[in-house]
C-alpha cells in the first residue's frame, strides 16, 4: 500500500520503518495494560537501532571505498559495543562489561578469524562486516542470556553454593551445574535456529543472496554456513563468558559475593 | 584484655571478630573460646547476628576485624577448603544435593579425593538413625530425614568442631525431638565440639553448656547456659 504513495526510496524506508514501529508500540502498549512495563526499555532500543543501523549504513558505504583491513577495526569496534549492550543483562555482577567483551571477542572473533582464514568469509568489507555482525550480535544475545540466567541460578541456589563450599568443595565445583545449565539455556535460540533452519525459518541472508543473483541451492548451504558459525561463536562466547565470571563472584577465601540483596 | 577461654583446651578462639556490611555492623568485637568437646549455644533474637557470627567462624564471610584460632591456628593460615572441613557446618535448610544419600554423604570425601566405603556410609547412616537409607533418592525423604542426612553428610568429614546454624527450626515438633536427640548422641558418644545458634532458650538450656546472649550484634552476656538464661 505504501509503494502506491510513495515513489521516493528513502522515504518509502522510513515510512515503512514508522509503519514496524507502530507495530511494535502498539506491543508495548498491550504489555502495560497487563503491567508488564517494556515503554521506555522499547523506546530507547528502537530510538537507538535506527540510529545506529543508518550510521552503521553510512559509514559501510564509505569503508566500500576504503581498504579491506578497516573492517577488523569495525568488527572490533562492534564487540565492544556488544559486551557494553549485553554486561546490562548482568546487572551486579564484578566486571561484567571486561567479561562479556572478552568472551564476545574469544567466541565471536576467533570464528571469523578462522572462517576468514579458511576462505568460507569472503575478505570484502561487504560480505566481513555485515557476516562478522551477525556472528558478533549473536554472540552478545548469548552472552548476555547465560550471564543473565547464570546470576538468577547463583542467586536462587546460594544455600546449595555455600553447603557445598561448607563441605570444602572448591568454588569452581559448587557453581558448575549452574555454569553448565547458564550455557545450556543461552544456547537455546542458535540451536533452535538450526534445528527449523528452511522449516520454520528462512533467514535473510539467504534472500539477499538470491536477490544478487546467487545459485538458490549455494544460497540455501551459505545460510546453513553462517547459522552453524552463529552457534560455534555463540556457544564458545557462552563458554568463555561463564567460566570468566564463575572465577569472579568469590573472593579469594572462596566465599560467594553475589548474594541476595548485597 | 583476656580472652576468654583462652588456654590449652581451647580448640575454638574467636579474637576481636567483627564484620561490617557497607555501614551496617553484623558482628562487633566476639571474643569468646569453646573448649574441646563442649556446646556452646549462641542465643539471642532474630536479626541479632547469630548466623552473621557462625559464618564468620568457617570463614564463609570474611571478617572485617579480628581474627579465629582453630587449635591455636589463625585460621587465614588455613586453606579455606581445609579450614571449612575441619570446621563443619550443617544449616538450617539441609541443602541435599540431587541424587541418592549415599551420595550426599560420598560429596565431602570426593572434595579431597577420597571415597567412604559402604560400611563408613552404613556407620553413619546408623549414627542418625537412618540404617539402610544409603540408596534412597533424597528426593523422597521427610524434612527430618533430609536434616539428618544433612548432619551425616557433615560428620562424613570428620570435622573437629560443627556449627549448627538453627538445625531444627524448620522442622515440625516430633521431627525437632528427633534431630534434638541426635545431636546430643552424637555430642555425647564423639564428644565432638559444636556451636550451636538457636534462638530457642530452652533447646540451647537441655543441649549447650556455657551460652553466648548476642543483641545487635555484640555479645551482651557469656557464661554458663543456665547463668545466662536465668539472669
Amino acid at each position: 500500500m505504501l509503494k502506491d504513495f510513495i515513489s521516493d526510496q528513502l522515504v518509502l524506508g522510513l515510512a515503512q520503518a514508522g509503519v514496524a514501529a507502530l507495530a511494535a508500540l502498539i506491543v508495548v502498549l498491550l504489555a502495560r495494560r497487563r503491567k508488564i512495563h517494556l515503554e521506555r526499555d522499547a523506546i530507547v532500543a528502537m530510538l537507538r537501532g535506527i540510529v545506529q543501523i543508518v550510521a552503521m549504513g553510512s559509514i559501510l558505504l564509505l569503508l566500500l571505498r576504503g581498504p579491506r583491513w578497516t573492517s577488523v577495526f569495525l568488527l572490533m569496534g562492534m564487540m565492544v559495543a556488544a559486551g557494553a549492550t549485553s554486561a546490562r543483562r548482568a546487572k551486579g555482577m564484578p566486571d561484567a562489561f571486561r567479561v562479556s567483551t572478552w568472551a564476545i571477542a574469544c567466541g565471536a572473533g576467533s570464528v571469523i578469524a578462522v572462517m576468514t582464514w579458511a576462505g568460507v568469509i569472503d575478505t570484502a568489507i561487504t560480505a566481513l562486516v555485515p557476516i562478522g555482525s551477525m556472528l558478533i550480535a549473536n554472540a552478545m544475545n548469548t552472552n548476555g542470556l547465560a550471564l543473565n540466567r547464570f546470576r538468577s541460578d547463583v542467586l536462587s541456589h546460594t544455600g546449595e553454593i555455600e553447603t557445598a563450599l561448607a563441605l570444602g568443595a572448591e568454588a569452581n565445583t559448587s557453581v558448575s551445574p549452574y555454569v553448565q545449565a547458564s550455557c545450556e539455556a543461552s544456547l537455546i535460540p542458535a540451536i533452535d535456529s538450526l534445528r527449523s533452519l528452511g522449516i520454520v525459518w528462512i533467514p535473510g541472508l539467504m534472500a539477499g543472496m538470491l536477490l544478487s543473483g546467487s545459485r538458490p541451492i549455494y544460497a540455501a548451504i551459505y545460510q546453513f554456513v553462517v547459522l552453524a558459525m552463529i552457534l560455534a561463536a555463540s556457544g564458545l562466547t557462552s563458554l568463555v563468558s561463564t567460566l570468566l565470571m564463575r572465577g569472579r563472584i568469590f573472593t579469594p577465601a572462596q566465599q560467594l559475593m553475589l548474594q541476595p540483596g548485597r | 584484655m583476656a580472652i576468654p577461654g583462652a588456654d590449652d583446651a581451647v580448640i575454638l578462639r574467636a579474637e576481636n571478630l567483627g564484620r561490617v556490611v557497607d555501614t551496617k555492623v553484623l558482628v562487633e568485637q566476639a571474643n569468646f573460646g569453646v573448649r574441646s568437646g563442649e556446646v556452646l549455644a549462641i542465643v539471642g533474637p532474630s536479626g541479632s547476628g547469630k548466623t552473621s557470627l557462625l559464618r564468620l567462624l568457617n570463614r564463609l564471610d570474611e571478617p572485617s576485624s579480628g581474627t579465629v584460632y582453630l587449635a591455636g591456628v589463625d585460621y587465614r593460615q588455613i586453606p579455606p577448603r581445609e579450614l571449612r572441613r575441619k570446621i563443619g557446618m550443617v544449616t538450617q535448610r539441609p541443602y541435599l544435593f540431587p541424587g541418592t544419600v549415599e551420595q550426599n554423604l560420598q560429596f565431602g570425601p570426593l572434595q579431597r579425593g577420597e571415597t567412604l566405603s559402604s560400611q563408613s556410609v552404613e556407620t553413619l547412616l546408623s549414627q542418625v538413625g537412618l540404617e539402610g537409607y544409603a540408596a534412597r533418592n533424597v528426593a523422597n525423604l521427610s524434612g527430618g530425614e533430609a536434616q539428618r542426612v544433612s548432619v551425616a553428610r557433615t560428620l562424613a568429614n570428620s570435622p573437629l568442631v560443627l556449627l549448627l546454624d538453627e538445625p531444627t527450626s524448620a522442622l515440625d515438633e516430633a521431627s525437632k525431638i528427633e534431630v534434638e536427640r541426635l545431636l546430643q548422641g552424637i555430642v555425647r558418644d564423639q564428644g565432638l565440639t559444636c556451636v550451636l545458634v538457636t534462638h530457642d532458650i530452652a533447646q540451647a538450656s537441655r543441649l549447650a553448656g556455657p551460652a553466648l546472649l548476642i543483641r545487635e550484634g555484640r555479645i551482651v552476656r557469656s557464661g554458663p547456659a543456665k547463668e545466662v538464661f536465668d539472669a
